[in-house]
């Protein structure tokens, strides 16, 4: 018997955007803008074991620009009031941990691109560093990420950082996700997060986005 | 704006696929919430005043997002409910006041007619408690392909002083109704009813 199936099929879209005026201090100007969007897939490895996965991850490349792009424009702000972000994935009981590793790279690079960033996706799927020539480009630093297997509503904390410099202390952040009902057994759930700034009231001191200098993706 | 707003929180859920079957267009559901300080929070107060002219506020505000997060002009939503958690500082009817002598008829306003009373749910709860918000077709209450309920959540919300106040608004039933019932074609609406 000849099984054909699409490797992408998607089920369901949850958007969530939050608005943080203050936390019981002075009230923000602008208040601080958090997104994130879960796209709910068909796993199409659940239930066995499959050891070439990695047609997958070519495929869910499209997506990954599709979802970022989603996740801005639910935002409504423009691409230059990006300034954190992260990804992540809960994988359904019939899948493995090792199919949300699927999103890292169309997830991550999607939403780098999507701010800016010019690198070279190719050489890092192959394992090659970049050249982080310096450049004040956007989208330099990895984007930090979380995954587990869960069931229907699930919760995951999705950690957020600085998109040009993992070690500004404003913008360590998370932000909790969860899909009702979502994954079932045989499904997954794959994540990206945005955020327009810093934590509401920062205030612990430590590497200010102002002072990003290395432009090195940490500093 | 009377109210105290801490955060708001916008979410909208679309269903392409259900049971392996296409669903075209897509339902989707828009929740839309907001944490507010609660004025009244830790004392026995009679008349509830700042809370009737925040749910007036909220009616607005909160439908009007999800109107604007589904992208459809207002005469297309379909179906709505609203919802309100209460902290521990806070009394059941605290929520009351917010939902019910004056949310209405704003919330109407945003999704235009509205007949039917808005299904509602409420209860007391600490940070990160789920609320059912419960759906019915907004001229119809008897349409049964749009019986169906939201889960709305915050981590963070309420604070034992605060109240979660949320509402939903849909531009669709649920994904593949099919266990008869009145029928969207056939109601009349002006009832609220049928």
């Amino acid at each position: 018997m000849i099984e054909i199936r699409r490797l992408i099929e998607i089920r369901r879209i949850f958007t969530h955007v939050e608005d943080v005026h203050h936390e019981f201090g002075p009230v923000a100007a602008v208040p601080l803008r958090r997104g994130s969007i879960g796209v709910v897939l068909t796993n199409p490895f659940a239930g066995r074991y499959v050891a070439d996965i990695l047609p997958m991850m070519e495929a869910l490349n499209p997506l990954g620009s599709t979802m970022a792009h989603r996740l801005r424009a639910a935002m409504d702000v423009p691409v230059e009031r990006i300034e954190s972000y992260g990804k992540g994935a809960i994988i359904g009981s019939a899948g493995e941990l090792e199919h949300g590793a699927l999103w890292h790279v169309p997830g991550g690079y999607a939403m780098r691109e999507l701010l800016g960033w010019k690198g070279d996706r190719a050489a890092y799927m192959k394992g090659q560093g970049e050249d982080k020539s310096g450049q004040p480009g956007n989208g330099l630093s990895i984007v930090p990420s979380t995954k587990k297997v869960g069931g229907p509503g699930t919760s995951l904390d999705v950690p957020m950082t600085h998109i040009n410099a993992a070690y500004v202390r404003s913008h360590f952040d998370a932000i909790e996700v969860r899909v009702p009902g979502a994954p079932a057994a045989d499904e997954l759930v794959f994540v990206l997060a945005m955020g327009t700034g810093a934590r509401i009231h920062a205030r612990v001191g430590g590497l200010k986005a102002a002072d990003i200098a290395k432009w090195d993706g940490l500093r | 704006m009377s109210a105290k707003i801490r955060k708001i929180v916008v979410q909208v859920d679309e269903i392409h696929i259900e049971m392996n079957r296409p669903v075209v267009p897509p339902t989707r559901r828009a929740l839309a919430m907001a944490v507010i300080d609660n004025p009244y929070a830790g004392r026995f107060v009679e008349q509830l005043d700042e809370l009737v002219a925040i749910g007036e506020e909220l009616g607005a505000l909160l439908g009007g997002k999800c109107v604007q997060a589904l992208g459809i002009e207002p005469g297309q939503a379909q179906s709505y409910g609203k919802a309100a958690i209460v902290g521990e500082a806070g009394e059941l009817e605290h929520a009351a006041a917010i939902l019910h002598p004056k949310m209405g008829a704003p919330l109407r306003a945003e999704v235009e007619k509205g007949a039917a009373l808005v299904p509602s749910s409420k209860k007391r709860g600490g940070l990160g408690t789920t609320i059912d918000v419960p759906l019915g077709h907004k001229d119809a209450a008897y349409v049964r392909s749009h019986f169906d309920a939201m889960e709305a959540r915050i981590g963070d919300a309420p604070r034992a002083n605060e109240i979660v106040v949320a509402i939903v608004v849909t531009d669709s039933g649920r994904p593949l109704p099919r266990i008869g019932g009145l029928q969207v074609a056939d109601i009349k609406g002006e009832d609220g009813l049928r």
